[in-house]
């Protein structure tokens, strides 16, 4: 068993990820505004390009800098959504000065080449990005002073993308076996796979996102990055107990029984109302059997499961507030993952 | 609820001027479990069909029989007996789609040089946007066989995962955009004869740009790419053309574009997102299905009715029958289902006036996931029921 890192609050760099629709903005969302309520300073980051935050926090969409999203006393949380042209073009001016050949690049399309046609090199320029937000630092060069972010929250590509995503070395290898570019991959994946950093993985009590799940951390550990936790989205307490789904399976005259209850308090059961409740039951039981095996199949993982509920009305509303409330309880979880 | 037009997918699979259908939408909508389960409806309904997915989940992949990666479409078996059309599906290999395409336009000796180099190897597997500009390059594949050899007579794709939604749409151009664009012809440049000489032509910027290159990318990997490109020159001409004929073969009345959505605020805004990019590029969306919508069985109860009658079950629980407390709990669970069901029309009828004339149909949630023909089957026959 590896360490990840004391507990989830000692992290610098929080990588949340799951398959597609899980909710994965949300519960990145969530746990950032859980780190700042416990008073620290928190960059939120999203590479996608699909303006998520701003629609979680329901604020204008971000640009390049970061902007305040929730000061909450201590702590504070900001948001930034990387560029990939942006973050090249300020990694050009940073370690090589090139003011007027960044411009040059641009005019001959090589900065349009390097962030959407070259290969890999618009994920070193993303998760680099995130990178620099990590070790930012207040003082006059990078390593002076004190860190800038407490916490860096990055909202992360799907499962079927992370692993490249992640495994920037791997992917700039075929193309950069030597020179700056190699270099810069190979301070990320320190990073990455250092004790200060964990993935995190959104996964839901449904078939195809266990599926994913279970082959991301696979995928993952065998490219020892350290795992956190497994946030189990949108969990629905079962409406029905275990002698509803017994009497749901074994009673006979069901129909006419529930038919009289349904009389006893004034309510005229016909009796495609009495089969309807019937099926809507059966299908009920049905999903909590299914999602109690899910469940194990997570289980078997060997991460923490952490379940957030479904809330009625989205995360419209304050619903990501209830969800980070959940999340700081977990705060201080010591984190234990197997490689 | 609904006062947009119905989206009648049983007339659309039945429409022999049909034969490209496109399935779109957001990651985890269930794009591929449609694309399937129309392709397996028509099918059974007399077309000749052949599915492309992109990355289907490994049960779904049992169940259409695919059980390697052999970028060949091959038949489906299974479909029920009498049924006159037939069923092939295929799963994209992107890397080797490239390497077909290289094969197909280089001379032995040249593709072999392409093949082996080390940044044809990484871009022909990871490069942003080539799983969707293989995914193109596919169906105009399948298309030209589809009419050189009479093999199918309709094309159902399922679209990639993508970083952005229309990343598919986008790919294609941008590589023939790339092809065309100096920055290639001044990678190409050193390795010709010359290359001095030729990069005169630019102006001094273009000299400024290489020595940059060269410092941020190191000189190896610039020697590589230089490689590539002046490998690759001579097919550049072909890639761009079979991207734009792909692209117009996408806005034909012949091809249909479906946005799959499921019935939450996020799905539904980034199929608001497509909806309005396809009408920007003219391309014939055929309509909205708004997939896992929950429904009542019980649909003469209110949610309000239901709650009160729990209520009052559980305030009489002296003399209950042996079944009120089961008949509480199903009134609480019709509760719970009715008031998801209602938010998520309320979901839907905002998308609906927001696009009154895009045509729209549901296919209500099933209980459990989708991993055998008969489950296709039956997402199928939702699909056309909800039209009737």
């Amino acid at each position: 068993m590896t360490l990840v890192s004391a507990a989830l609050s000692d992290l610098r760099l929080h990588v949340v990820t799951g398959k597609g629709g899980v909710g994965k903005t949300t519960v990145a969302s969530a746990l950032a505004l859980a780190l700042a309520q416990s008073g620290k300073r928190v960059l939120l980051v999203e590479v996608e390009g699909r303006q998520g935050i701003s629609q979680t926090f329901d604020v204008p969409p971000l640009g390049i800098d970061e902007r305040l999203l929730v000061n909450s006393g201590d702590g504070e949380l900001w948001g930034l959504a990387v560029d990939a042209k942006a973050a090249l073009l300020e990694y050009l001016q940073i370690f090589y000065k090139l003011g007027r050949a960044g411009n040059a690049l641009e005019k001959v399309g090589a900065i349009d080449f390097a962030t959407t046609i070259a290969p890999g090199v618009r994920d070193v320029l993303l998760i680099g990005k995130v990178y620099e937000a990590v070790g930012r630092t207040d003082g006059p060069r990078r390593g002076q002073g004190a860190c800038v972010w407490d916490a860096v929250v990055l909202d992360a590509p799907p499962t079927g993308r992370v692993g490249r995503f992640l495994g920037v070395n791997a992917e700039v290898a075929g193309i950069a076996r030597m020179g700056p570019i190699k270099n810069q991959a190979d301070s990320i994946t320190r990073l990455l796979q250092s004790t200060n950093t964990a993935v995190h993985l959104v996964s839901l009590l449904e078939e195809m996102p266990v599926q994913e799940t279970i082959d991301a951390v696979t995928e993952l550990r065998s490219a020892r990055f350290g795992l956190g936790l497994c946030v189990v989205n949108l969990v629905r307490d079962p409406l029905l107990d275990e002698r509803d789904t017994d009497l749901l399976a074994q009673t006979a005259d069901l129909e006419a029984s529930i038919k009289a209850d349904l009389d006893s308090v004034g309510v005229r059961a016909t009796g495609p109302m009495v089969r309807g409740l019937l099926s809507q039951g059966r299908d009920h039981a049905d999903r909590i059997l299914l999602q109690d095996e899910m469940a194990t199949e997570l289980a078997e993982t060997g991460l923490p499961l952490i379940p957030l509920p479904a809330l009625v009305d989205g995360v419209e509303e304050g619903g990501i507030s209830v969800l980070a409330e959940i999340l700081a309880e977990v705060l201080d979880t010591p984190l234990a993952s197997a490689p | 609820m609904s006062t947009s037009p119905h989206l009648d997918l049983d007339a659309l699979i039945a429409d022999r001027g049909i034969g490209v259908v496109v399935c779109c939408g957001a990651g985890g909508v269930g794009k591929t479990t449609t694309a399937a389960a129309l392709g397996l409806r028509a099918a059974e309904a007399g077309r000749r069909v052949v599915v492309l997915t992109i990355d289907p989940a490994r049960r779904l992949a049992q169940a259409l029989g695919l059980t390697e990666l052999d970028n060949t479409p091959r038949p489906v078996a299974g479909l029920t007996s009498g049924a006159t059309g037939s069923l092939d599906a295929m799963m994209l290999d992107m890397k080797r789609t490239f390497d077909e395409v290289v094969e197909a336009h280089a001379d032995p000796e040249k593709a072999a040089q392409i093949l082996a180099n080390p940044f044809y190897q990484a871009v022909s597997s990871s490069f942003a946007g080539t799983q969707e500009y293989m995914a193109m390059e596919k169906l105009g594949q399948l298309r030209a066989q589809a009419e050189r050899d009479g093999t199918w007579d309709l094309i159902v794709v399922d679209t990639p995962p993508s970083r952005s939604a229309l990343d598919f749409l986008d790919a294609p151009k941008r590589l023939g955009s790339f092809l065309d664009g100096r920055f290639i012809r001044l990678l190409a440049a050193p390795a010709k004869a010359g290359g001095r000489a030729y990069l005169k032509v630019f102006s001094v910027g273009v000299d400024l740009a290489a020595r940059t290159l060269s410092k941020v990318l190191g000189g190896q990997m610039l020697t590589d790419v230089q490689t590539f490109v002046a490998a690759l020159d001579t097919m550049f001409g072909g890639f761009r053309e079979r991207a734009d004929v792909t692209y117009a073969l996408l806005k034909e009345e012949s091809t249909a574009f479906l946005v799959v959505a499921s019935p939450e605020r996020d799905a539904l805004r980034e199929a608001a997102y497509f909806v309005e990019r396809l009408a920007a590029e003219s391309m014939p969306l055929a309509g909205l299905i708004v997939n896992r919508l929950t429904t009542v069985s019980a649909t003469t109860l209110s949610a309000a009715r239901a709650l009160a009658a729990a209520e009052q079950l559980e305030e009489h629980e002296s003399g209950a029958s042996v079944t009120a407390a089961l008949t509480g709990d199903l009134l609480r669970l019709h509760e719970d289902l009715a008031a998801t069901a209602n938010r998520q029309r309320a979901h839907v009828s905002r998308f609906e006036a927001a696009h009154p004339r895009v045509p729209s149909t549901t296919v209500p949630a099933r209980a459990t996931d989708v991993h055998d023909l008969a489950g296709l089957r039956a997402v199928g026959a939702a699909l056309g029921r909800a039209t009737a």
